[in-house]
């Protein structure tokens, strides 16, 4: 019998990296940036994150857990701000090559992970490849205290560390922001066609700047949430894998919609993981098939939405093109 | 003069990108109540001066007063806020949005996000002035007259009171044309000061009370309308005196050489862009073919250069021994070396026929690289002549060969394009819109190369937008209608008039 009580709640932690990571891609995508740096963003919010958490684990006389939360948090969004901004400086400033950058960054992201992952291996001079931050992680995964009460509802809906329900916030905010205010309009209008935009008085570098700032904070969080939530606050390199991939494919399959990322991310996290709960045997190479799940449904519909070929469905008209004003 | 208080002076400006100088210590006053066009040719520096005013680009020096007091705009927001708005030649509206959304956009209003009051205030202004437009319709719904009107809209929402419009006539129709002036009319009798730029010279006459005329950067001089005449207008945009005749030779010794029998096509997503089509054209003559942009002419080209699939009907190549070749469904290559050429010039100029970053020699070279020989190198000599000559025979204006296309004025992008398509010697000229865009005299020189091109016995398939220039130059026109023939007339008894109407109903007969 499949356990959809227990599958829900692994479907949802394994979507909401996902999640922060299409959101802030779309935030960023809607700007007009093609950010293909968000798996390396998403590397650097996260190793911020446990180097922050690391040195406040060691220094810290007696710990604080609200602190223990703020500063891995802080250090997450500093680290994927720099990211941002490195991005922009790039690409708006320097009018670089969109994917170009987007590639170095990932490329860059995920060596500085590693980097100081095993620096910080060393000077816990561990036998096993990984770091553990178990104090800092149990803040981060405090759950509701009525979560246990509720039964399945509460497993369901209300097991969740904070971060959990921020992504969920953000995908909500963001949403709205798109949808029904001035804002929005001016960052939609700025990602469609940068010269009318222009025109109309909206300023171009400063919309770019703050949608991809944001966006890689957002994804940063991301990165910070698969550390400590997910993982239990062990860093071991390159475990987090493609996410950052997916995160970019999710953009893509909810047709830049953050509100219905909130779903699809939770139903990406669910093919992501549902080779586990798949009877399978003792073949593996069966496993390595149905990993194969998210891929396919983004290629899906990759292929439905440009058949239907509806113009609000495209991606936005200038994406991944720089913009210069006396360009002719 | 009596003495009125300019709404806007522009004194001394002064504009270079890089080496090119586009504006040379030019003076320009605008006056409310009055319509001001602004002519001259391409390159000029028309659309650079009024981008100065509206805050696109910024001057390198000189002053610009609004009202009388020194003004500073380095931003279209600060534009706004002197009362000037601008629309653009190519529209600056987002394609996915809503007309609303589109006049909104990048708007600092008080209180809250309101669409349904703007679409409420866009109502208003569009019953007072006579507009017709959707507010809650998407652009890209839209027809060119309608985006038109939206980009007119915006900047009145704006509070706009300066009004600056570049070449606002290019894509309409003559009856469109003639609703737009009466707008304009009615905003000049509202007190407000309207800039319009354009190439032709009959609207100037008909609406404008002052002419100011700019020559290579340079401010020549203005003229009262009432004072003047097109001659001395063109005489002074082009420096010396100009022929405003076109030339329209006999054809010599006619023969069919294109025969196109019920042409049929449907886009990628199953609408009916071609229905029907039979025309023939024929040796020694032009073939004009006028419609609404988007009327069909496109597909109709594509179709006979063999570029689209043909839903039924057929089209016959007829050679000088009067021999029927059935090209319907022969590959483009082959049609070309038949000597059908196509020279179609896009919105965007670039999109089809040359590579904006790729050079003079390399663009002649796109058209003959396959007639050398088996050789697995490329021959740049050939193409380097070409290039040499379409320069000089066309005084394309570039400061040498081996500058990428792109970098080049849209009228010299032009010249290239269609220089190249006539130094390949063809039998079948197809041009679309070869004058886009282009100044009186740049459009001058296309002329005589078409008609040379007819005197050798070319059969040339001219597809305008001017009418004027249709019925002076063709020898036949067919007249589509939402891809339908609509109605084939004779260039040398057809009416504009007469022709407007057939371009937007079937058979020309009122229905409403």
């Amino acid at each position: 019998m499949f356990d959809l009580v227990s599958f829900i709640p692994r479907a949802v932690a394994q979507g909401i990296p996902l999640l922060f990571g299409s959101t802030g891609e779309t935030i960023t995508e809607k700007s007009g940036n093609l950010n293909l740096g968000i798996p390396g963003v998403m590397y650097v919010g996260a190793i911020c994150g446990v180097i922050g958490a690391f040195l406040y684990e060691q220094n810290a006389t007696n710990f604080v857990p609200l602190l223990g939360v703020l500063i891995p948090t802080a250090a997450a969004l500093v680290g994927s701000l720099l990211m941002g901004l490195l991005y922009c400086f790039l690409t708006v400033t320097l009018r670089a090559n969109q994917n170009v950058t987007g590639l170095a960054l990932t490329t860059f992201g995920v060596g500085f992970g590693n980097f100081f992952g095993g620096s910080l291996m060393k000077l816990t001079g561990s036998e096993v490849p990984s770091i553990a931050l178990t104090s800092t992680s149990n803040c981060f995964r405090t759950a509701l205290p009525f979560a246990d009460k509720l039964g399945w509802v509460g497993t369901v809906f209300f097991s969740y560390g904070f971060l959990a329900y921020v992504a969920i916030i953000l995908a909500v905010i963001a949403s709205f922001v798109l949808k029904r205010t001035r804002t929005g309009l001016s960052l939609r209008a700025v990602g469609e066609n940068p010269a009318t935009a222009d025109a109309a008085g909206i300023n171009i570098t400063r919309y770019k700047y703050m949608a991809t700032c944001l966006g890689c904070m957002t994804a940063g969080l991301g990165g910070l949430y698969y550390v400590m939530d997910y993982a239990n606050g062990v860093w071991s390199n390159d475990a987090f894998g493609d996410r950052g991939w997916l995160a970019i494919a999710l953009v893509i399959f909810t047709i830049w919609r953050p509100a219905v990322g909130i779903f699809a991310s939770m139903l990406f996290g669910g093919l992501y993981i549902l080779y586990l709960y798949i009877p399978s045997g003792m073949n593996l190479s069966v496993k390595e098939i149905y990993k194969m799940f998210p891929y396919i449904v983004t290629i899906i519909v990759l292929i439905l939405s440009s058949m239907r070929n509806k113009k609000e469905n495209q991606p936005p008209a200038s994406l991944g093109l720089p913009y210069f004003r006396e360009d002719r | 003069m009596e003495q009125r208080t300019a709404a806007v002076s522009m004194r001394n400006i002064t504009k270079s990108f890089g080496t090119i100088l586009a504006n040379n210590k030019v003076n320009l006053d605008i006056f409310r109540g009055e319509i001001l066009a602004l002519l001259g040719e391409n390159g000029s520096g028309k659309t650079t001066l009024m981008n100065m005013l509206s805050g696109i680009y910024y001057p390198d020096s000189g002053e610009i007063y609004i009202d009388g007091k020194a003004a500073d705009i380095s931003s279209p927001r600060e534009a706004f806020q002197h009362g000037i708005g601008m629309i653009h030649q190519h529209f600056k509206l987002v394609d996915v949005m809503t007309a609303t959304e589109n006049i909104v956009l990048g708007l600092k209003e008080e209180g809250r996000f309101d669409l349904k009051n703007a679409s409420k205030r866009i109502r208003e202004i569009c019953d007072t002035y006579g507009f017709e437009i959707d507010p809650d319709k998407k652009i890209y719904d839209m027809s060119v007259s309608e985006k038109q009107t939206v980009e007119i809209v915006k900047v009145l929402y704006r509070g706009a009171d300066i009004l600056i419009l570049d070449e606002p006539t290019a894509v309409l129709t003559p009856q469109e044309t003639d609703k737009l002036f009466a707008i304009l009319r009615n905003m000049r009798g509202d007190n407000k000061a309207i800039v319009i730029i354009t190439h032709k010279m009959h609207e100037v006459e008909a609406l404008s009370d002052r002419v100011a005329v700019l020559r290579k950067g340079e401010y020549i001089g203005e003229l009262f309308t009432k004072d003047t005449n097109s001659q001395e207008m063109t005489n002074m945009m082009v420096g010396h005196a100009v022929s405003l005749n076109i030339d329209r030779p006999e054809p010599v010794n006619p023969k069919v050489r294109l025969q196109v029998k019920g042409l049929t096509v449907r886009s990628e997503d199953g609408i009916l862009k071609l229905d029907d089509v039979s025309f023939e054209a024929r040796s020694g003559e032009i073939l004009g073919i006028a419609g609404i942009s988007g009327s069909g002419q496109k597909e109709l080209l594509e179709a006979i250069a063999g570029l689209q699939k043909l839903e039924s009907g057929s089209i016959n190549y007829v050679d000088d021994d009067g021999k029927a070749t059935d090209i319907t469904s022969e590959d483009p290559v082959h049609i070309r070396n038949l000597g059908v050429t196509l020279s179609f010039v896009p919105e965007d100029r670039l999109g089809m026929g040359l590579i904006g970053n790729m050079d003079l020699p390399n663009n002649m070279m796109l058209r003959t690289y396959r007639t050398g020989g088996h050789s697995p190198f490329t021959n740049l000599a050939g193409p380097r002549k070409t290039a040499a000559k379409v320069v000089s025979d066309l005084d394309v204006a570039t400061p040498g060969l081996s500058t990428p296309v792109r970098r080049l004025s849209g009228g010299n992008v032009q010249k290239v394009l269609v220089g190249r398509e006539i130094a390949s010697a063809p039998t079948i000229l197809l041009t679309a819109y070869a004058v886009r865009g282009l100044d009186i005299n740049a459009s001058y020189v296309i002329y005589h190369l078409l008609n040379e091109q007819k005197a050798r016995g070319v059969s040339v398939i001219y597809v305008g937008e001017d009418l004027d220039v249709l019925v002076e130059l063709c020898d036949r026109i067919v007249v589509l209608c939402g891809g339908r023939v609509s109605g084939i007339v004779d260039g040398r008894t057809a009416d504009k008039r007469q022709i407007g109407l057939l371009m937007t109903r079937i058979g020309g007969e009122e229905h409403e």
